[in-house]
This record gives structure tokens, sequence and C-alpha cells, in this order.
């Protein structure tokens, strides 16, 4: 019955592969530390002459900073050192550059404009909390504020504030190239032409904090080899060493992390906002310092899950097959990027839900609001998704009068099938799922449906689309272009290796849709050679077409054996993208009134 | 602010320190004595992570003043084991997965130790409402809930 794959030679001296552990009990191996109060969480490390560090926030959704004035605070007994946006060496950031995804946009200390409540401006750093607090109150921001945006569809109006001026039509860029995440798999159009019913509706989730109890913090102080060591709560130990390292440009071997007892994360803890300042601080005042936020600041200012909604629009036949699924998402990702242009791509490869559906469009859009920014949170990207995507199965379900199991099963996805990212589906066991659900519920399935079974019924022929090619690793291969020619074995000059078993030259589906050609002008976007938009132009991704350009839906899938080496054709060369596009603000972005939402170019609305 | 000295019990040893008016108790015990068992998870009285027991009794140390415990007795978490000997809370947590942080144990622990003592007959419904101050954002409460009765259970057996 198993046909889960596991890497069983990384392990094999390690444990066995029963996996029988559900049900048994299991004792954790830090629970010790847990019970007996002893496990070392960063505020458990004693500094002599611990020096405390607190904010000044943003009292306003969105304003002009035209000044702050510390003189007062600075004049007060106890207080050691104010630190502002200038003291920062590079204060622009964004979390995920580390991995070289989306521009800088976020201050670390912000000293142009702040765009939520609660971000921070000045740090104050004092003998103790209760003087850094006093003297927090002493600073003086003079604010002129601006009109604000708070509801991501709004923020998406052509009319509407500039919420951060990195992205200026307040929405994330895509390959810098979208205004959204796209997503395109068969022809929803003529799904819903052929379909016995649409049916769309509309759902939300809120966005929702964290709240560990160990609030967010980090203690830093100078260590012996002119190097830092820094205490932190974090849940992501080497992106806060990196983003400290990047904003303090300091080499990362000067810094001392350590990490890894956490009192509660959820999500909450990566946003490496402590590790910074609480090192800046240690550099600049020679002392151990302890940056934290308190429980007020933990719930307010700390980047909770953040709100989504979502439409779905099905294309339904009576007997319950779902032949077209159209979706929009909107995600509010607050201020600034943190992770969630990131979830929106987790989100598009979610789709449709664990359903073969031949039909797929989706539209998702990072929309920044002047709300806290959002970030991590338990399966975020996924969850608000799958609530809505089950939520519809339900109302479906109850138009055309089928049981929501039986309505399920009906539209599983089984081995084989392909997703609408284009990756096989292995391991599905919805089918089963649903029959031990059925079960336990005491719904009598018919014999047909409790005959279904995962492992049966999919694969070719379900869905004729082909596969994205993979390489060795099952990754998504290398395919910039090289500079050293393959050797044999397939490994490049650079050590990489293209996709392809064993480095041979194989090609995924070109675009289906007319709709995939970018319109980079839309977005901001100032690379050179923008090409008009009604002339196709290199797509960014890796696909290309096998052959000479196909038309639409004319395109025959490639069989497996005509999957093999060809003779090394030029490896595409990338298209134009201009450093300076990667690295400077986009000026201000085009806006063009929209006319349909699953159209690439004009935004909806 | 001048500084007073303040003398107490701590965990059955003589504790000394220096404090300030508006001290509180449990950044007495955490950075005077080095006591860092007791846990800062809001310092406004909700989370429960700071319990301590005063003269037996469970108390927000977040909340207390330290000057008012003067010549008081207070337990903390780190007089739970004797030695290597764990309590028997300590014991059935470990072993029915009572904590997954384990931030905010040691105050449910010493919530569960001031009801123990008292009441060695607990309802679940006692036990719910021994820790209904006590936050716990990992486990969902079940497992607390019955490692405390299996403690009750075995501390009757024995």
């Amino acid at each position: 019955m198993s046909s889960i794959e596991f890497r069983k030679e990384l392990f094999a001296d390690e444990r066995d592969d029963t996996l029988k552990e559900i049900g048994k009990p299991t004792i954790r191996q830090d629970i010790l530390g847990h019970v007996t109060g002893r496990s070392p969480f960063y505020d458990d490390h004693l500094f002599d002459g611990l020096l405390h560090m607190r904010c000044v926030r943003s009292t306003h959704h969105h304003a002009r900073i035209r000044n702050v004035d510390v003189s007062e605070a600075e004049r007060m007994p106890g207080v050691k050192r104010i630190i502002q946006g200038k003291d920062v060496p590079l204060n622009l950031n964004t979390l995920l550059s580390l991995i070289n995804f989306g521009r800088d946009d976020e201050a670390l200390l912000q000293d142009k404009k702040v765009s939520y409540v609660g971000e921070p401006i000045v740090a104050i750093i004092a003998e103790t909390e209760l003087i850094a607090r006093r003297a927090c109150q002493k600073v003086r921001v003079d604010y002129e504020p601006l009109p604000h945006v708070l509801d991501p569809e709004e923020a998406l109006k052509p009319n509407a504030p500039v919420v951060n001026e990195v992205y200026p039509n307040n929405t994330f860029d895509y390959h810098d190239l979208y205004d959204h995440q796209k997503l395109r798999f068969g022809d929803v159009a003529k799904g819903f032409a052929e379909a016995d019913k649409v049916i769309e509706a509309k759902y939300q989730l809120s966005p929702i904090e964290q709240a560990p109890t160990e609030t967010c913090g980090a203690i830093a102080a100078p260590e012996q080899n002119d190097r830092f060591v820094c205490y932190t709560g974090t849940q992501a130990l080497f992106f806060s060493l990196g983003t400290t390292a990047k904003l303090l440009e300091m080499p990362s071997s000067k810094l001392h992390f350590v990490g890894g007892t956490v009192g509660g994360g959820f999500g909450g803890k990566v946003d490496s906002l402590h590790e910074p300042l609480a090192v800046l601080g240690a550099k600049l005042t020679g002392a151990p310092v302890k940056f934290c936020f308190d429980r007020q600041e933990e719930m307010q200012v700390g980047a909770p899950r953040g709100a989504e909604r979502w439409i779905i629009k099905d294309g339904v036949m009576n007997d319950g097959r779902i032949v077209a699924r159209e979706l929009t998402g909107i995600f509010d990702a607050g201020a600034y990027s943190r992770l969630s242009p990131y979830a929106i791509v987790k989100a598009t490869g979610h789709l449709p839900g664990p359903y073969t559906i031949p039909n797929v469009a989706s539209n998702v859009y990072c929309v920044y609001t002047n709300r806290t920014p959002a970030t991590a949170m338990r399966g975020f990207g996924i969850t608000a998704v799958d609530f809505s995507i089950e939520c519809h199965m339900d109302r479906v379900a109850t138009e055309l009068g089928i049981n929501p199991i039986e309505l399920r099963i009906i539209n599983s996805y089984r081995d084989g099938d392909m997703k609408a990212h284009r990756r096989l589906a292995k391991n599905t066991a919805l089918i089963e799922c649903c029959q031990v659900a059925a079960e336990k519920a005491g719904v009598r399935l018919a014999p047909h449906l409790q005959a279904q079974s995962s492992l049966q019924g999919g694969g070719p022929g379900r869905i004729e689309i082909l596969e994205t090619v993979t390489d060795d690793a099952g990754k998504i291969g290398e395919r910039r272009q090289r500079e050293v020619p393959l050797n044999p074995s397939g490994v490049m000059g650079n050590g990489k290796v293209a996709a392809g078993k064993g480095g041979e030259q194989i090609y995924g589906a070109p675009p289906q849709v007319s709709d995939m050609l970018p319109e980079p002008e839309r977005t901001g976007y100032k690379g050179p050679a923008i090409q008009p938009a009604s002339q196709p132009i290199a797509p960014s991704t890796p696909v290309q077409p096998l052959q000479a350009p196909v038309s639409e839906r004319q395109f025959t899938p490639m069989q497996p054996a005509a999957r093999v080496a060809q003779p090394h054709p030029a490896i595409p060369t990338p298209p134009p993208i201009s450093q300076a596009a990667d690295t400077t603000p986009a000026p201000a972005g085009v806006r063009r009134a929209g006319v349909s939402r699953f159209l690439s170019g004009p935004r909806r609305r | 602010m001048a500084k007073k000295p303040l003398e107490f019990t701590l965990n059955g040893s003589p504790a000394a320190v220096f404090v300030e008016g508006g001290d509180n108790l449990l950044e007495t015990l955490r950075r005077g004595v080095g006591d860092l068992t007791p846990k800062y998870g809001c310092g406004q009285g909700t989370c429960g992570t700071c319990t301590v027991l005063i003269n037996g009794e469970p108390h927000l140390s977040c909340l207390t003043l330290a000057e008012t415990v003067a010549g008081q007795s207070i337990e903390t978490a780190a007089s739970l084991a004797d030695g290597p000997n764990l309590h028997p809370l300590q014991q059935n947590f470990m072993e029915g997965f009572a904590a997954q942080c384990g931030f905010c144990s040691p105050g449910m622990l010493m919530a569960a130790k001031s009801l123990l003592d008292k009441n060695p007959n607990p309802t679940r419904e006692d036990v719910v409402e021994a820790i209904s101050g006590n936050i716990c954002r990992c486990t969902g409460y079940e497992a607390i809930i019955d490692a405390i009765l299996k403690s009750a259970d075995q501390r009757r057996a024995v």
C-alpha cells in the first residue's frame, strides 16, 4: 500500500522505517530543561552592566518625518546612547535579500517616512528599562501625516496612496515583470463555457498574531577577539546573523550568534528585527545591550499572519466534476515585504488544492497597506487558501446536491496526475482520507466511490500537460547561461547540473495562454529594451518552446520517449534584466484602468 | 533612588538583595538573586509564566513589588527537584508531553504544586481552575491537565 519514498540511505544507520509512532509516548530531548526551568532562553544569560534598549515608534499609519528632536532625551541621566537611522551603516533591507528575492524596502530605524503604527524611528539605550522608556517619551517627532490605506483592495485602486516607494503600485513585482503571481493551466474560459454551473464566492481570513509567551528579543555583548555575541530567541538564527552582518556592514565572522531555545515562535520570530539593533547598540556603547518587545509591542508591532482574501470561481458539471477553477488572491502584506511575497509563491504552488481540475487560472497579489507588516505563521501561504477552497467545495456540493465527501472523491488528485504547477502528484491520499472520514462520520458512500483509490486512475491521459523539467536532485534546474561548455558528465563549469537527467537539455512546455506574456512597464520596471506588449518577448522563466513558437492550444504534449538528449542547443540568453532594477527603487509605476483581472495586462478594477 | 536591603527565604535558603522602590519581584529574583526559573512573558499579569509561590500561595511575580516579600518564603520551580530526583509533577510533565517550548512550564508547575499541596483530590475542573491564569501557546492544555491529575493519583497511591 505504501508508495512513500524515503531517502533511506541518508539515515540508514540511525533509524528503521517503521515510523509507527502515533499513539506512543515520546519524550522530547530538551524537556528535562523545560520542567526544571533550566532551558537557556535568550534572556536567561546574565551580563554585568546590562543596558536596555527601547524604541520610539510611529504613532501614525502613514506620515513623513519632518524632524526628530532627541535633545531632551539625550540630557537625561542614565541615557547612554541614542541611535537613529543615520547611525545604521546600511539602513535598508528586505529579509529575503539573503536569497536574492525582492528588493530592499525596509529601514531598521525609519528616518524618512513611517508607513505603519509602531514603526521604529529612534532607539534609546539606557541603564535601566525604565529610564529608556522615559527617554523615549521625551523624543519629539514632527510628523506630516499622509493619506493612508488599510484595505488591500483599496490599495490596488489607481488613486491609492503609495505605501512603499520601492513598490510604487502597492504590489510586489514578481519576476520584475508581473504585479501578481500568475498560474495558468489549461483554459478556464473554455472550461466555464462547457460547465453546467458556475459558482463564485469570496472568502477572507483576518490577521492572526502568533502571540508566543516569550516575546521577541535579543541580548548582544562585545566579546573577546573583536567579536560580538548575540543571544537571541529567533527562529531563524542564520537569517538573523546574515541580516545583522548586512545591515551593520560587518563580516559575519565577527558575529557569534547563540539561539535555538525559543519560548514559542509559531513563525513570529523570523523577522530579524532585534539582533541587528542589539548588536549595533553593543558596538556603539561597548556594553551588553538587551532589546526586546514588551507584550504590547509583541501584539501591535510584531508581524502577524497577514490577512488574505480569496475569490474562487468554479465551473462545475451536474455530475460533480469541476472543470474549471479560477482564483484571485489578495494578500495584505502590511507596509513591507518581509515574507509575504514568498507566502504567495507557496500558495500558488498549492492551487487548485488537492484536486485534479483540467483548467486552472490564478492571479495572486501581494499588496502593501499601512498595516503592521505580515510574516510567517504556521503554514502561511497555504492556510487561508485551503480554508477558502474547502469552504468552496462545501458550497459547490450544496449547490449540486452532492455529499461533500463524494464531491471531493470525484475531484481528488491521484498519483501520476499533473498538478497545475506542472509537477506530478505523488503519494496522494485524499481519496483514502475521504473514505475514512465518511466511515467515521457515518456517511455511507456508494460502492463505486468506496472502491476508488489514489493509486489508480491517475496519470497521463487525464490532463495533457508537460511536467516541469527537474534535475537529478528533483529541483528545477539551473538555467543561467554558462560560460564553460558542459563536460561529458553533464556538470557545468560552475559545478551546477543542468536540468534533465544527466545534464541533457530538456525543455518544458511553452506558455499555453497568451496572457502569460509579461508587460514589464506596468510594475514600475525600468530595465532596458522593453518590447511592445503585442510582441512576444522572451519569458524570464526557464520555460522555452520546444520548437518554433507553437500557437495557443495546438501544442502537443511531448511523450516521455521523446525526452532524449538534444544536441546541446545554445542555452537561451536570459532576458535583459538590468542590475539597476534589482537595487534601485523603481520610480512610480504606470497605472492603467483595468478590465479583467485575468488578463495579464491591466490591473483588475 | 536609594537602594534598600531586602531579605527573604528563597526555596528554603536565606536570600538578600538590594532593591529600589518600584522594582518588581520577577526582576529581583532573576537579575537580583539569579534565579532564572520564573520568566517574563507579559509584565502585566496575564500570562502566568512568572508565577511563584509566596508562603505557598501562587503569585504573579511581575506584578508583585519586591519590597512586599520581606521576610516571606518564596518558592520557584528551582525548588521542585531534589538534586537529580524530579518532583512527580516534573516527571509527569516530562512523560506526558506537557511542555513543548517550555516557556510556560515553570509557572504552570508552580500553579499545579500549589493546587496539589492544598487539594490532594482535585477534579479536572479544579485543575483547570488552578491553571486558568497560566497561558500555554503550544500544548493545548490537555496534556498539562492530564499530567497534574496523574501526579495527584500517584500521590494518593503512595
